[in-house]
């Protein structure tokens, strides 16, 4: 049985058709990568995985190892084992950032029936994570997310994924705005995380973050189909001749 | 009833209380009562065409026929629910007073871990003690002539608390006073009255907690059945709270009656030279709330916080009356109120700032931010600006919003609950407020409050399936 199986997935936004029938399959130990221009559907993909309930589906199945993933909350999936890695982390004021890491990491544990995990515990792990992530712990004294850069925040996304240690990771665009410095931060933060035990399905518009977390198979997502999957030469492929190639062809498969 | 016959039930609870009143020999103070009486007599109750009361209307208030709340035995103290409510430790107060259905009760009070120069005592035992003393202040700045209820209260001025703070010195912990009123088979009405004179240079913090028997409880609550059986109650408190130059006093109203409360609080301040006061008010009780803060900053250099949240659920109204006088030069005012509304709670914030001719270089600024958690639930805020003099800065500015659906998300796509994520939501927004008390033990008081109440709210605990029970929050690092 595979971790995440997708058959036929269509999903409605506001009335229009953003996915039209998307078929995936990651197993525990696999890297995907999702790549497409603007629009074609990859963030809806992503946040349908983690539950946002704006997002309408009205055909298709998911599956996390063999449950009904469409089912779940947000939170349930979370505790299944899903987690997203925002485009745009939330900022929330009032709540410190390590408050809430530990409530979310002792909210899943509970789920999973393990006993909660106290300050003294939680603090030694937190900052081994923290180090991973060259992170500065003032941050973490800080409310979510609240003043931090853009590179920040995509770091402590990678931050909170480390802690809660998920057995699909998906990254929404983690590259996105992140200068070299950062983004080999980031990536060196997401290869140390790679098991055999987790599946990371990792959506991106530049190929360049692929030359740093090296995918092992690469889909190509065009106007919410899966137009090409391939192997990550795929990725050079479409940074040579760019996605008006694979627009055609999905012109093509529709004609 | 009649707003003759309302008056005259009035008049007999006046003359009933004349005859037993506590420093009835005193002329001075005979002459306060009946001033205010015959004030009260002649204004009566404010009406929605009264722009100072355009929002609420206390028409509930003026039909009921309400008598003194009895005295109260020490042999029926358990039955008022005193340990429920007395929650906080000793060490933590520099001072306790218990007011029983507006009478001082003696019995668990306790003034012992006062440093030297402070006096905290009962209003009616310094009218026998010290009444020259009381005549000083008593009554020379809450206004009989603005406010029916302030009029009211000074008619049926009985007992309260008196705290003076002798110059220079410093109370570390808070002096904590509590007034509960107990459940009776009819409507019965307090008119509690406080004098808190904190003199040069010392400082202190004040918490009036006002509750009511029986306590308010989560499934009653919902279900409306909180206080089956049980009458309304009034409490009509006035608190004259006079801060001499270069004094730091904090003040805070908690206010947790049940839902057949009517409380209609006022806290006037007098701020002198370089004064700083900080007025926090938390509301979560009650039916029909009125809160009037009343600063005066009266001597050059004052400065004034005046912080409050109020928590409304079901059909409660909750009214926060502010008006910052701006008197002298070089004065300082920061307000800000935070309020939570579901179900069909009616909010009121009315901030008004007057900023006399000769009070140049003030700076005045006023935030009202609001929460609405249900389609029936509303809010009237409005800013009241009267300036007079030139130079000035004076801001303000209100806000009214839902629960962000992006927060929510982001926090449940972690594995927290929504009901959870919507309570440490509404907590963030709530600790705005409480990150602004700067006494530790009033804090922690509130904090435990403020999360109790948000369990009454619908919205909040409106239970998903999979449901986690209440944690305990605690910050690490």
């Amino acid at each position: 049985m595979s971790l995440l199986e997708i058959r036929n997935l269509h999903v409605n936004v506001d009335g229009n058709e953003i996915l039209k029938g998307i078929d995936l399959t990651v197993n525990a130990g696999e890297v995907h990568s999702i790549m497409g221009p603007n629009g074609s559907g990859k963030s809806t993909l992503a946040q349908v995985l983690a539950r946002r309930d704006a997002y309408n589906v009205t055909e298709g199945t998911v599956t996390l190892d063999g449950k009904d993933l469409l089912e779940m909350k947000p939170e349930e999936a979370a505790c299944e084992g899903v987690f997203l890695a925002f485009q745009y982390p939330v900022e929330i004021p009032g709540i410190g950032n390590t408050y809430f890491l530990r409530s979310a990491l002792n909210a899943q544990r509970r789920y999973r029936g393990l006993d909660e995990m106290d300050a003294m515990d939680f603090l030694p792990m937190f900052r081994e994570k923290l180090a991973l992530l060259e992170m500065d712990d003032k941050l973490m004294s800080r409310s979510l997310n609240e003043g931090f850069s853009g590179g920040e925040k995509k770091r402590n996304e990678i931050l909170q994924m480390a802690v809660l240690e998920p057995k699909l990771a998906i990254l929404d665009e983690t590259d996105s705005g992140l200068d070299i410095d950062a983004l080999r931060i980031v990536a060196h933060g997401v290869n140390s995380l790679r098991s055999p035990e987790r599946a990371m399905v990792v959506v991106t518009h530049y190929q360049r973050l692929l030359d740093y977390i090296v995918p092992d198979y690469v889909h190509v997502l065009v106007d919410g189909r899966i137009v090409r999957s391939g192997g990550k030469e795929l990725a050079l492929e479409l940074e040579e001749k760019g996605y008006g190639w694979t627009e055609k062809e999905a012109v093509g498969a529709r004609g | 009833m009649t707003a003759v016959a309302q008056l005259e039930s009035w008049l007999e609870n006046f003359t009933e209380a004349e005859r037993s009143v506590p420093g009835r020999a005193l002329p001075w103070l005979k002459k306060l009562r009946e001033d205010a009486f015959a004030r009260f007599c002649d204004v009566g109750f404010p009406t929605t065409k009264d722009e100072d009361w355009r929002f609420t209307n206390v028409s509930a208030i003026a039909r009921t026929q309400f008598r003194a709340a009895p005295a109260y035995e020490k042999s029926r103290l358990a039955e008022s629910g005193f340990g429920v409510f007395n929650g906080g430790a000793d060490a933590a107060r520099s001072a306790f007073l218990l007011f029983i259905n507006g009478r001082f009760a003696q019995f668990f009070s306790h003034t012992e871990n006062l440093p030297k120069g402070v006096t905290v005592a009962s209003l009616a035992e310094l009218m026998e003690r010290e009444p020259a003393t009381l005549e000083q202040h008593l009554g020379r700045y809450a206004s009989q002539e603005r406010d029916a209820f302030v009029a009211l209260n000074t008619a049926f001025l009985a007992d309260g608390a008196y705290v003076h703070v002798a110059r220079g010195v410093v109370v570390e912990q808070p002096i904590y006073l509590l007034y509960i009123s107990t459940q009776e088979d009819a409507p019965t009405v307090t008119h509690p009255r406080n004098l808190i004179v904190a003199e040069d240079g010392s400082q202190v913090a004040v918490v009036e907690d006002y509750v009511s028997h029986p306590i308010r409880d989560e499934a009653a609550d919902k279900g409306g059945a909180a206080i089956e059986g049980g009458a309304a109650i009034f409490s009509n408190a006035v608190t004259e709270l006079v801060a001499g130059e270069n004094a730091h006093v904090q003040h805070y109203l908690i206010e947790r009656e049940h839902l057949k409360a009517f409380n209609i609080s006022t806290l006037r301040i007098e701020q002198g030279r370089s004064a700083n006061v900080a007025s926090h008010s938390v509301l979560l009780g009650g039916g029909l709330v009125r809160n009037n803060v009343h600063p005066v900053l009266a001597g050059e250099g004052g400065e004034c916080l005046i912080n409050g949240l109020f928590l409304g659920t079901g059909r409660q109204h909750l009214d926060n009356y502010m008006h910052v006088e701006h008197a002298a030069p070089h004065c300082g005012s920061r307000q800000f109120y935070n309020g939570i509304l579901d179900g069909q709670a009616h909010g009121v914030f009315h901030g008004r700032i007057v900023v006399h001719k000769d009070a140049q270089k003030t700076d005045a600024k006023q935030t009202n931010r609001n929460l609405l958690l249900s389609d029936d639930a509303q809010i009237d805020t409005k800013p009241q600006l009267e300036i007079y003099a030139d130079d000035v800065k004076c801001t303000h500015g209100a806000t009214i919003g839902q629960i962000e659906e992006n927060a929510l998300f982001y926090l449940q796509s972690r594995g927290i609950s929504e009901s959870e994520a919507r309570k440490l939501l509404l907590m963030a927004f709530a600790e705005e407020c409480v990150d602004r008390m700067h006494s530790t033990a009033a804090r922690e008081l509130v904090v435990g409050l403020i999360r109790r109440h948000l369990l009454f709210m619908e919205s909040v605990s409106a239970p998903a399936k999979g449901e986690v029970e209440e944690r305990v929050m605690e910050e690490v690092g």
